[in-house]
């Protein structure tokens, strides 16, 4: 393929690829991206290019990849075009039935559908499914369309207009203005406006700028940056692209984790078409701007993710956050006014270019326009990555996105924001999620990662979890942080261990109060809300550990004990037998005891015993009752029936 | 160069541009804690303790003095109730790594600081960073660096490079605010093998 030297040559050539495309002729798409890749979407790959072969279809089929669709509880997930028959959680095996009977007949194989939990309904197609239906998918809806290996699929789909768009008529002060206008904030962490950002560089004198996109994500179960990068590099490019444009720079770079293989090859492959067609190096599209971009591998550290600390990495240093108190977008990497924005902030620039500013502000609330999306995981029935407009509701994400809680239990709490974000309780469900709302609420929007938990998690324990989490994360640079999460550390895990003292909550305050006054970077000054917000919401919790040495939620190993009822024990040897600790003493017809010096705690009996039973106990804060007497621990059958 | 004027404690300083709050403050002969800071090394704004208040007309911002640049006009106020309670947080967790150092023993007492505040867990290093960026600015040697990071971050000597260079510097010893620095140098040294030469080395 040649260079394209105009906009115009570019819709010209737009135009050549859609006319050798035959909307009637099918097309499989299938799900490729990592996550779909650990459901086994890879091995689905290989059956349907196996079949279609098999069955002399290779020339009436197309077969195409697509990164992630989102719904990765039910993945690996196919789609087949144009009927846009959606099939979920496919198996190798179920791929000859579906080339036989759907793409040949027409005909839909019911199994496959996705079945609503509630009402048993079949659905066919994916817009009617409540996962996809209630969603706005602005960023993200192009991943399920295009195989984000060849850049023919996403010039079919309007690819690179804003990039001509903006070369072709708009100076770089217009591109700031409707940017600054959309009111994109950034979509890492820090929700600070894009637009702004951006014209901070711009209007600083030096020659040499850069962009930057952090894909650094480093939040336990977020993924959506990840997938947004397999799927749709190029979206990503073209973001920059412009960007580099409107500030000036000509140098860029994508910081991208090491632990993503699959987005650094995507992205890597983007960067070589986009080079090859002129959308990267000289002259870009003929306009005169000259543009590149390396992509930066990084090793892993969550404090990299920091937008300081990145760039210090980037210049092949330990990635640290800078004590500076300058803008990175004035004076950034090498000292250079350096704009950078997460992936996700990026991918929004096209769409805003193209469809304009007042389009985008149609999307949110008053402070948090557009959408976001969020990685939806934890006890919720439908995990999955999920774009809602800003200002959905949590309870809307949810239940009518998410499905609710699995197994009939309870919500207790969602998680929002990252390690260093909080949770929020049943009260809040009904809290528009925005950037400002949720750091209002004492947790934070961060890079869109959303925990759900239910009853049965003690939060307590998910505070001393986030805390030992960020204590490994910390770089270790400034005391408040470091030695201030090394004691919260300590006392969080006394606390859970049931060696907490009157005190321990004052302190852990003061502590608290100290690293997000005094820390270094955002890591530091946020790392206190997962205690905060938890003792702000669940603070009864944390006084039962510590005075009644109970864990409400019977989940804190120390302070649970499991015990057999002897009224409902049939001793029918399962958690005998099962039991890894030899703990449980008993026999046929003879009722079960648990050794408690033996007992691990590690619940199986408590699983095992059949519920029709449910003789196994798990108590918090009382003593075990005492074993029943030796003499009256043989069962004797009452009647027949038994 | 530009003369700013700024405002420390209530008495008029006046600073040159580029210094920072700090520099300001110590040329005025305002004296704020410092325990990660040296005048030959770039600031590091690792420690914290040098933390300051800024008023403005309605708020007040509290920032770290060795690393925020003297700006016109500043009304600045190095202690305060708050500050003052930061400080002696800051003195209490180091105090649980290196509970004798005479150098924070000093500031405890300034502060209310209670040495025994948390569980000691004497390892001397507070992390300051002095003697690795002694050893990589003014030395350029780089023979002693932070390995590891978050709470399992500490220093330790590079076997290959102090064993050649250590031996006639020892420059870094009198920056340690406590005495983990000569620890790891005598096990670097004793994990060196053969022990170095007394003698400077005829290279």
């Amino acid at each position: 393929m040649s260079r394209l030297n105009s906009p115009a040559e570019l819709e010209e050539f737009r135009k050549s690829i859609l006319s050798k495309r035959d909307p009637d002729k099918p097309c499989i798409t299938l799900c490729s991206g990592s996550a779909c890749h650990a459901t086994g979407s890879r091995e689905v790959a290989a059956s349907i290019e196996a079949e279609i072969k098999k069955q002399g279809l290779s020339a009436a089929v197309d077969v195409r990849k697509t990164g992630c669709h989102g719904f990765c509880e039910r993945g690996p997930i196919i789609v087949i075009h144009p009927e846009k028959i959606c099939y979920f959680q496919i198996k190798p095996e179920d791929v000859p039935e579906i080339v036989s009977r759907t793409i040949k007949e027409k005909q839909v194989i019911e199994r496959l559908l996705y079945s609503d939990p509630n009402t048993k309904e079949k659905i066919i197609h994916e817009s009617e499914i409540p996962f996809y239906k209630n969603q706005e998918r602005l960023v993200f809806g192009s991943n399920g369309s295009i195989d984000p290996k060849r850049i023919d699929d996403y010039l079919a789909i309007d690819g690179y207009s804003a990039l001509a768009k903006v070369l072709a008529g708009m100076t770089s002060g217009q591109v700031v203005e409707e940017v600054k206008k959309s009111n994109l904030r950034g979509r890492g962490g820090g929700g600070f406006p894009a637009g702004r950002k951006w014209e901070g560089s711009r209007n600083a004198p030096d020659e040499i700028k850069y962009v930057i996109v952090n894909a650094d994500e480093g939040d336990p179960g977020a993924y959506m940056d990840r997938s947004l990068l397999e799927g749709n590099p190029h979206a990503v490019l073209e973001g920059l692209i412009i960007g580099a444009y409107a500030i000036g720079s000509h140098e860029g770079y994508i910081y991208v984790r090491q632990e993503y293989p699959l987005a650094v090859e995507n992205v890597n492959i983007a960067i070589q078409q986009a080079e090859a067609y002129g959308f990267l190096g000289q002259n870009i599209l003929g306009s005169g701007f000259d543009f590149t971009v390396k992509v930066h591998q990084g090793a892993g550290a969550f404090v990299s993710g920091e937008s300081t600390a990145l760039m210090t990495a980037l210049e092949g240093r330990v990635g640290e956050p800078r004590p500076k108190y300058i803008r990175s977008n004035i004076k950034g990497l090498w000292g250079k006014p350096s704009v950078l924005n997460n992936v996700e902030t990026w991918a929004n620039v096209p769409l805003i270019i193209n469809q304009g500013a007042d389009w985008f502000t149609r999307f949110g609330t008053d402070g948090s326009k557009g959408t976001k999306i969020f990685s939806l995981v934890g006890k919720i029935t439908n995990t999955g990555l999920v774009e809602v407009p800003m200002g959905m509701t949590l309870r809307d994400i949810i239940y009518n996105i998410g499905g609710g809680i699995p197994g009939d239990k309870k919500f207790k709490a969602v998680q929002t924001g990252g390690p260093s974000g909080g949770c929020l309780p049943e009260e809040l469900l009904d809290l528009e999620v925005g950037f400002d709302e949720l750091t209002k609420a004492g947790s934070m929007m961060g890079s869109g990662g959303m925990i759900v938990m239910d009853e049965d998690t003690c939060m307590v324990d998910v505070a001393r979890y986030f805390i030992d989490f960020l204590t490994d994360e910390s770089c270790g640079k400034c005391v408040p942080c470091r030695e201030g999460l090394r004691q919260m550390l300590k006392k969080l895990t006394n606390i859970t261990k049931g060696k907490g003292e009157e005190g321990d909550i004052e302190l852990l305050e003061e502590i608290s109060e100290i690293a997000k006054e005094a820390s270094l970077c955002a890591l530091g000054t946020s790392a206190p809300n997962p205690f905060l917000s938890t003792v702000r919401y669940f603070r009864d919790e944390y006084e039962a550990h510590i005075k009644e040495k109970r864990c409400p939620a019977l989940s804190c190993k120390e302070l649970i004990s499991y015990y057999i009822d002897s009224g409902k024990c049939r001793a029918c040897m399962i958690c005998l037998r099962k039991c890894p600790a030899d703990a449980v003493d008993g026999g046929k017809k003879k009722i079960h005891i648990i050794d408690q010096e033996k007992c691990t705690k590690c619940g199986t009996c408590f699983e095992v015993c059949p519920s029709r039973f449910s003789a196994v106990k798990k108590i918090s804060g009382e003593p075990v009752p005492p074993p029943i007497p030796e003499e009256e621990r043989m069962i004797i059958r009452k009647s027949k029936a038994q | 160069m530009t003369e700013i004027r700024l405002q420390i404690d209530g008495k008029e300083v006046v600073a040159k541009e580029g210094m920072t709050v700090l520099e300001a403050a110590q040329s005025a002969g305002v004296s704020i804690p410092t325990l990660c800071h040296h005048e030959k090394l770039e600031p590091f704004g690792g420690c914290r303790i040098c933390i300051v208040e800024l008023e403005f007309r309605d708020w007040t911002r509290r920032v770290v003095s060795c690393v925020y640049p003297a700006e016109e006009n500043l009304v600045v106020r190095t202690r305060s109730k708050k500050i003052d309670k930061i400080r002696k947080m800051i003195l209490e967790l180091l105090l649980a790594h290196a509970p004798d150092s005479p150098e924070l023993q000093d500031l405890a007492q300034v502060y209310g600081a209670d040495k025994d505040r948390f569980e000691k867990e004497t390892s001397f290093c507070i992390h300051c960073g002095l003697c690795v960026r002694y050893c990589d600015e003014v030395k350029k040697k780089n023979a002693v660096g932070f390995v590891d990071r978050g709470i399992r971050k500490e220093i330790s000597f590079i076997p290959e490079i102090a064993s050649k260079e250590c031996w006639n510097c020892k420059e870094c010893f009198p920056l340690c605010p406590t005495e983990a620095l000569q620890a790891a140098y005598l096990l670097t040294q004793s994990l060196t093998s053969p022990p170095p030469s007394p003698e400077p080395a005829s290279e």
